[in-house]
């Protein structure tokens, strides 16, 4: 896995509640037997009308906005427990998604894949859109080790929390399966005694 | 103190424990289908790695087969390809695959329960949201992602924080006309699409209790709409003469055994839940979603929400949804006009979903306007309903029914609703595309999606029982 600790970058803001992992990537393009390519179809149907024409008024295509960091809101990656949309988050070439709220499963599949999910409280995200809305050249510096967020232009800084073991596994590009598989001899014990 | 259910079933599956990391949680059960195993399977190879407990192990394809001419090879080459990829899978790892043409096959959250295969107690996975619907049966159920499919393949263990645990209370009897489907309905409009995240949710009370294995299963299933990544329900005497028999269930005095320790499956009179709501069955009317998440849902007499009701900066959000739907302001969305029903899914689909329409619809006939595609959730529920002669009151009311899979639940396959035209859907998600690009789903209980097929409109079906 890929290693994270710091990033500095300008972002691409959707402010935008309830965003849900059928609009990340739609079911129809998950018919790829391997993690890769799932970029080009990254909210699919928000990006391209049904003649594969880019729409102007989404922001994804507005050059304006750009950065490896996506900002959303709230309850970002319900639904479908489809990793595809971490994949396509990553492979498009976003490497933070941040939002007031994050639904379970799409947060546990982005750290799976070194994709930092950041929750910041509702004002915090409320004060990143208005600061990008109005300096799109706004940049986010976040550091992982320190666990902060901050808005350069303003100064404003959050202290996120992160599972301190998924932030090691993070830093170092560890996975879970490195660490449960040097488990091995405990769960063997376990099915030996249950 | 007591313990909850959740924390009973939890704990006699912690294979460690240690401060600083997640659990490791033991998973006794992992079912696997088309979508999201391959790239699991990749993992395997790459790592020189076989599947740990294959015998713990089930597959079938279900998210990406036509519903229509099973019996012949798969005409889109994606889709045969990824098919194709499970069955090659499975072979290499030794995993027994209920397939295309396979007595077995279905829906991954049909067959499971009506193979016995979902028992109280279990710990139980798949790569799928909808996994929760096995908690059912008094077991912990939860949707993963490809990443820890790879990692219960190899471990049968996953590193799992323990969640908040929250009781959800339905009592009273519930009115003519509603059922299971309009409970869960009700109370995600009630707390959000958001308002389970974190939590295990136990739903409990009397008219929970009253309903059957089919409905408890409906219930759970929806758990994740609300964010909750399970729902579960203490087993019974209901839950246990459904099990009993299966294929896979125990027997004998395996069950004897089986059957002392899921008595002991409650949660602890003095057991403390993170978070206790209570509803009122009789407050409960069909329920119909008018928006572009299962939390945007109404009695289905009640008029749509106006923008303005909603928080100031969730404003535009709903106008979006809206604007979707063709929806406006404070309309009612009865007589509303309809395209489609489809009545199947992980949510309705199971033989007893099928007598409910047929009973209902028998001497009736769909409306010019509509398309009724019926996709029944296993090729065993498929059987019994062709036993029942259910098939033939569906074929004289110009329902069609198909052959088993997620079908236009998800729109993976080529059941697709068009662009604009209104979808009324026994499913579990109203998402924008879900059902196809730019299709506009409107998600109901199977009566009244079958009183949408006859009258081609959104009516109260409590007028016509």
């Amino acid at each position: 896995m890929k290693k994270f600790e710091k990033l500095a970058s300008r972002v691409v803001p959707l402010p935008i509640e309830n965003i849900d992992t059928d609009q990340i990537i739609p079911a129809r393009f998950l018919k790829a037997t391997t993690r890769e390519g799932f970029g080009n179809n990254l909210f699919r149907d928000w990006r391209f009308d049904s003649n594969e024409q880019p729409k102007a008024d989404f922001v994804m295509n507005n050059p304006t906005y750009q950065g490896k960091i996506l900002v959303a809101g709230k309850n970002f990656g319900c639904g479908s427990s489809r990793e595809h949309a971490a994949w396509a988050i990553q492979d498009y070439g976003f490497d933070v998604v941040v939002s007031s709220f994050f639904a379970d499963i799409f947060k546990g599949n982005a750290l799976n894949n070194g994709v930092l999910p950041i929750t910041v409280p509702e004002e915090f995200l409320e004060k990143i859109f208005a600061q990008v809305f109005a300096n799109p050249a706004t940049a986010l510096a976040i550091d992982l080790e320190a666990q902060t967020i901050r808005i350069e232009e303003t100064g404003d800084e959050f202290i996120f929390e992160i599972n301190p073991y998924k932030k090691s596994c993070l830093i170092n590009g560890y996975d879970d399966i490195d660490y449960i598989l040097s488990q091995r001899e405990a769960i063997e014990n376990f099915e030996e005694n249950r | 103190m007591g313990k909850t259910l959740v924390e009973k079933i939890w704990d006699a599956h912690v294979v460690k424990s240690q401060e600083g990391f997640p659990d490791i949680l033991y998973i006794d059960t992992h079912l696997i289908h088309e979508v999201t195993s391959p790239q699991a399977f990749d993992g395997l190879r790459k790592r020189g790695l076989p599947v740990f407990r294959p015998q713990q192990t089930i597959a079938t394809a279900d998210h990406n087969v036509p519903t229509l001419d099973q019996h012949l090879p798969i005409k889109e080459e994606l889709s045969r390809y990824q098919v194709d990829m499970l069955t090659k899978n499975c072979k290499e790892f030794g995993v027994e695959l209920y397939g295309l043409g396979h007595p077995y096959q279905g829906i991954v959250h049909v067959i499971g329960p009506e193979l016995g295969i979902t028992q109280p107690g279990k710990t139980m996975v798949c790569g799928d949201s909808h996994t929760s619907t096995h908690g059912a049966f008094g077991a912990i159920a939860f949707g993963i992602g490809t990443s820890q499919v790879e990692q219960v393949f190899a471990t049968q263990c996953l590193l799992q924080q323990k969640p908040k645990t929250m009781k959800i209370e339905v009592n009273g009897e519930l009115g003519k006309g509603v059922g299971a489907k309009d409970i869960i309905l009700y109370i995600i409009s009630k707390i959000s699409a958001a308002g389970g995240t974190g939590y295990f949710v136990e739903y409990a009370g009397s008219a929970i209790r009253s309903l059957s294995m089919e409905g408890r299963m409906t219930i759970c299933n929806m758990s994740i709409e609300m964010g909750a990544r399970g729902g579960l329900i203490a087993p019974d005497q209901t839950t246990f003469d459904y099990v009993k028999g299966r294929e896979f269930a125990p027997a004998g005095e395996e069950w004897d055994k089986a059957l002392a320790y899921w008595q002991t499956l409650y949660s602890d009179e003095d057991a403390q839940f993170d978070s206790v709501l209570t509803f009122d069955a009789a407050d409960i009317q069909p329920m119909i979603t008018y928006g572009t998440n299962p939390g945007m849902g109404i009695g289905i007499t009640q008029e749509i929400p106006t923008t303005s009701s909603q928080p100031e900066n969730e404003q535009p959000s709903f106008q979006k949804a809206l604007d979707y739907m063709g929806f406006h302001d404070g309309e009612a969305v009865l007589g509303k006009p309809v395209d489609y029903v489809f009545i199947g899914s992980c949510t309705n689909s199971r033989i007893e979903d099928l007598r409910q329409v047929a009973a209902f619809v028998q001497g009736k006939k769909k409306a010019d306007n509509v398309e009724v595609w019926i996709v029944p959730g296993s090729k065993q529920v498929e059987a019994q309903a062709k036993l029942e002669g259910i098939d033939k009151v569906f074929e004289a009311a110009g329902f069609m029914l198909r052959e088993p899979g997620c079908s236009a639940c998800l729109g993976m396959n080529e059941d697709k609703i068009p662009a604009g035209k209104y979808c009324v859907s026994t499913s579990n998600r109203n998402f924008e595309g879900r059902q196809g690009p730019n299709a506009r789903t409107m998600l109901v209980s199977p009566l009244t999606a079958a009183a949408a097929a006859v009258t081609g409109r959104i009516v109260d079906v409590r007028e016509l029982v």
